[in-house]
């Protein structure tokens, strides 16, 4: 990525292959700031008057009789598009449309900033669900307003993004999980998060004390922690405040160790398939730390072969690692007792889950079988404020996806909107915000980080 | 030689020092994966491991206590050194010990010490080895020249000193194992002794063959899950032979005790091999354990050093823990029954052989031991129940801290699984005729 020579061979292939080069994306660290810019809030009614307020108001402390109180984000907020202004972000609040004629103006109004935002910028729009008890008119609209996002995000430019926040039923936008999940779609920590709508689906959850370090005081497993995405989930939670046990197989203990001691946090070395996996997790956290409350099953092999020519060993062997494994250290805590303090559980799944890969049928079976995994477990969570999602990568750069063919791995790069792969850190960001408290409300769903990927979309 | 009398236990106890848990580096053969680390390398790697299992970073550990047999002499400050390259707090103290092949275990006898006598909440105690990268000195007429030179003042002065050098001086010196005393090396020893005891071929490729069987059948329950961290691609122990069998070893030539007058029966197979590796100990107070979140292993209970006249006396060279042994158990009024674990070091499986047969003695426990007929009998079932050198290899000081960590996780897992109050001894047995021998119990 960072190799100069890698670097002007991907740009000559990729320009060989007829693609545009890519924009470098904008990332999230510590100071930076949510939005490096103006931000424009569109919508007339109440929830944009909400949101405009939220969003432009002070940092505030709490008030004088101490109740909580929106935190404002501080940021330079306008409400009309001015024609030639350069915004970072346009929030487009859709929350009360009844009829697709009422798309007219806010769409409109969109549309004329696109040409202008600012590199890395965002649009984000925050809407309802379309139900079959809509009424025929409002489920149109609302319907409608996910395959814009989905239009504008393959329209964008300059490492720009959109993406939408889609409100369950009467839920209000002063839900947790919709300030959240708009604060984390407007910040560079999504930064490769492109044309997904993130639903959201129950008041549950709350607001962070700190919004740079949300998981403060929270105890988080990491599996295959040892390299790649899981060592960058380690380090991502490890910055958000989190304390953090890698677990990743004995053999990858070296760097394991590395990864523990780099993030101050504990390893252990552990086979996630033993019938005992579970319990020793929790074991282990409850010893050293007193606590578990954050689970993330990135652990996961390949044994790619055309489904025709697949082994037993091939297909068992994926199975055991990236679903049977979770779902019995899924188990083991659920019946522990100790795993009920608004607990979270993320999942790595896959575009691959949702598309199917060719030579792929065993890991499909698993990435899309994590997708139905979180979708049944987050129920059980819900009793104890917990829930269980999954984050679906596209392509992104890895020891694994660096051993690919050359032009495979160009192709695969530029088969999104970004034109880029993603980078560890943007899976990372995703599992973060998904295991945070704000993400309380966002139940069973998997959302995709993959520069809009066309697979699968 | 008179019968040295067991110094009476203490009337005042002090509280006790326990063996948290433990982190070492698989063991390599000598020239193979760790060819290219140095002691510091690998002390600091076996240190790193275990504050990743123990979240140990930035922690002030009360003192750190290690060393090497084979040592450069720009380590003189090894422990040191490797703690200021890992992830303790650099206001962790250190020193090195150096006590030939009982360095680890006495590194863990004297902070266990120090932690019961109030003076250390924690410590971590370890050894590391190379044979791979052996300090190589130049020779001694020669460095006694350039040291002359760098002393001479005038011009005459140093071309006397220069014009003393002679080709032959130039040759390096590589580090000897062989006893300064007796020009004889440990093997050739060994199997002076091996002979006296009339231990056989069959009973040594025996002891070697269960050795690897056990040590592979821990790796395979992964026992070692918790123990080890891999390093630079090393994953498991690089002597171990899985696919060892009696024919095998039989069919090895023996290397030592090839011009006595005696059968010659010790092999490669039934021998040490050289061994690269490093290995650390977590040791505490219950309270410093408590804070945490550590449970205490095994308690570090006794140790006893001895040593033999092996140079004028009739007592092999690594004969002197058949005479600790007995003072260190006697002490608690203790025999070998009451042990659950026997952890005897298999320098060479006759080592072992003839120590067993030599406390199976009658008249060896009458006229040396002085006690009324032969000391005991060791159940095998509880002799090295994981393997011990043979198999996992030997590089000299990492071995006692292989062998405390393994042992206190063994005796925990019993009292846990059996209750009760499980009782280990270790055995050490060292160059220079040198023994060293503790009791560890379960926690």
């Amino acid at each position: 990525m960072a190799n100069p020579i890698t670097t002007t061979l991907s740009a000559r292939l990729s320009g060989l292959l007829g693609f545009s080069p890519a924009v470098p994306l904008v990332r999230w660290a510590p100071g930076r700031p949510l939005v490096d810019g103006k931000v424009l809030v569109l919508g007339t009614g109440a929830d944009a008057d909400a949101l405009a307020a939220l969003l432009s108001g002070d940092p505030a402390t709490p008030d004088a009789a101490g109740d909580e109180v929106l935190d404002g984000w501080g940021l330079d907020v306008y409400r009309h598009a001015t024609p030639d202004e350069q915004y970072a972000a346009v929030v487009v609040v859709l929350t009360d449309l009844d009829h697709p004629d009422e798309l007219h103006e806010p769409m409109l109004a969109t549309a004329s900033t696109l040409k202008r935002l600012t590199r890395g910028g965002r649009v984000v729009t925050v809407s309802r669900a379309a139900t079959a008890d809509d009424a025929p008119a409002v489920a149109a609209a609302r319907q409608g307003v996910d395959a814009v996002v989905r239009t504008i995000a393959k329209e964008s430019r300059g490492g720009s993004t959109a993406n939408g926040v889609v409100l369950t039923g009467t839920l209000p936008v002063t839900a947790p999980s919709v300030v959240g999940g708009l604060r984390f779609l407007l910040s560079t920590r999504a930064a490769f998060v492109h044309g997904q709508l993130l639903a959201v689906d129950t008041e549950a959850g709350a607001l962070p004390a700190d919004w740079d370090r949300p998981l403060e005081g929270r105890v988080a497993v990491v599996t295959g922690a040892a390299r790649g995405i899981g060592a960058a989930i380690a380090r991502t939670l490890a910055r958000d405040g989190a304390t953090v046990v890698a677990v990743d197989v004995p053999a990858a203990g070296e760097q394991l160790s590395t990864v523990a001691n780099e993030v101050r946090g504990t390893a252990l070395q552990l086979d996630i398939t033993a019938d005992d996996a579970g319990a020793r997790i929790l074991a282990h956290a409850l010893a050293r730390h007193g606590r578990l409350d954050v689970v993330v099953h990135n652990a996961g092999i390949t044994r790619d072969k055309l489904f025709a020519n697949m082994s037993e060993a091939q297909w068992d062997a994926v199975i055991a690692v990236n679903l049977a494994a979770q779902l019995r250290i899924n188990e083991a805590l659920l019946v522990s007792g100790d795993f009920t303090d608004a607990p979270r559980i993320v999942s790595i799944s896959s575009t691959t889950g949702f598309a199917g890969n060719r030579g792929q049928a065993n890991y499909a079976a698993t990435k899309g079988g994590v997708i139905g995994m979180v979708r049944a477990t987050a129920p059980l969570l819900e009793p104890f404020g917990g829930t269980a999602n999954a984050v679906a990568p596209g392509f992104i750069e890895t020891e694994m996806t660096a051993k690919m063919p050359a032009v495979t791995r160009q192709v695969a790069r530029q088969l999104n909107s970004l034109q880029q792969g993603g980078l560890p850190v943007d899976v990372a960001e995703a599992v973060s915000f998904l295991a945070s408290p704000q993400a309380g409300g966002i139940v069973g769903r998997t959302l995709r980080v993959c520069g809009q990927n066309v697979v699968g979309a | 030689m008179a019968i040295r009398k067991p110094p009476a236990k203490p009337t005042s106890s002090p509280r006790s020092a326990y063996v948290l848990g433990g982190n070492r580096i698989p063991f390599a053969r000598s020239g193979g994966a760790y060819a290219h680390a140095s002691n510091q390398d690998m002390l600091t790697a076996a240190l790193e491991g275990l504050v990743a299992r123990y979240g140990l970073q930035g922690e002030q550990i009360g003192e750190v206590a290690a060393g090497a047999v084979l040592k450069h002499s720009r380590d003189f400050n090894l422990t040191r050194e490797s703690v200021l390259g890992s992830s303790l707090a650099a206001t962790t103290p250190a020193y090195d010990v150096q006590q030939a092949c009982a360095t680890g275990l006495e590194t863990v006898v004297s902070l266990t010490n120090k932690i019961r006598l109030g003076q250390l909440e924690s410590a971590i105690a370890g050894g590391v080895d190379t044979t791979s990268d052996a300090p190589i000195a130049v020779s001694d007429r020669l460095r006694r020249t350039l040291l002359d030179l760098s002393r001479a003042r005038s011009v005459g002065q140093k071309l006397a000193a220069a014009s003393r050098i002679r080709p032959k001086d130039l040759a390096p010196a590589a580090p000897r194992t062989d006893e300064l005393r007796t020009r004889l090396s440990m093997g050739e020893h060994q199997a002076i002794t091996t002979a006296q005891w009339g231990i056989t071929r069959e009973a040594q490729d025996e002891l070697a063959l269960a050795s690897h069987q056990r040590l592979a059948a821990a790796w395979d329950a992964g026992f070692f899950d918790d123990l080890v961290t891999p390093y630079r691609g090393q994953t498991v122990d690089g002597n171990l032979r899985r696919d060892s069998s009696l024919e095998k070893l039989a069919s090895l030539a023996p290397t030592f005790g090839l011009t006595i007058d005696a059968p010659a029966t010790m092999t490669a197979g039934n021998s040490t091999p050289l061994t690269d590796g490093a290995s650390t100990v977590l040791l505490g107070s219950s309270d410093w354990a408590a804070e945490h979140g550590l449970t205490p292993l095994a308690a570090v209970v006794d140790a006893e050093a001895g040593a033999v006249d092996f140079v004028h006396g009739e007592d092999g060279l690594l004969m002197a823990p058949v005479f600790a042994v007995p003072r260190l158990l006697a002490r608690h009024g203790l025999t070998l029954n009451d042990l659950d674990l026997v952890e005897i070091h298999e320098a060479f499986a006759a080592t072992v052989l003839s120590t067993l047969a030599a406390w199976e003695s009658d008249e060896f426990g009458r006229t040396r031991l002085g006690l009324p007929g032969a000391f005991g009998t060791v159940d095998r079932a509880r002799l090295n129940v994981h393997g011990s050198s043979l198999a996992a290899g030997h590089p000299f000081a990492a071995t006692g801290g292989r062998i405390v960590a393994t042992i206190a996780k063994e005796l925990h897992l019993r009292k846990e699984r059996d209750g009760g109050t499980p009782r280990a001894l270790i055995s050490v047995c060292a160059a220079g005729g040198l023994g060293l021998t503790a009791i560890l119990e379960a926690a």
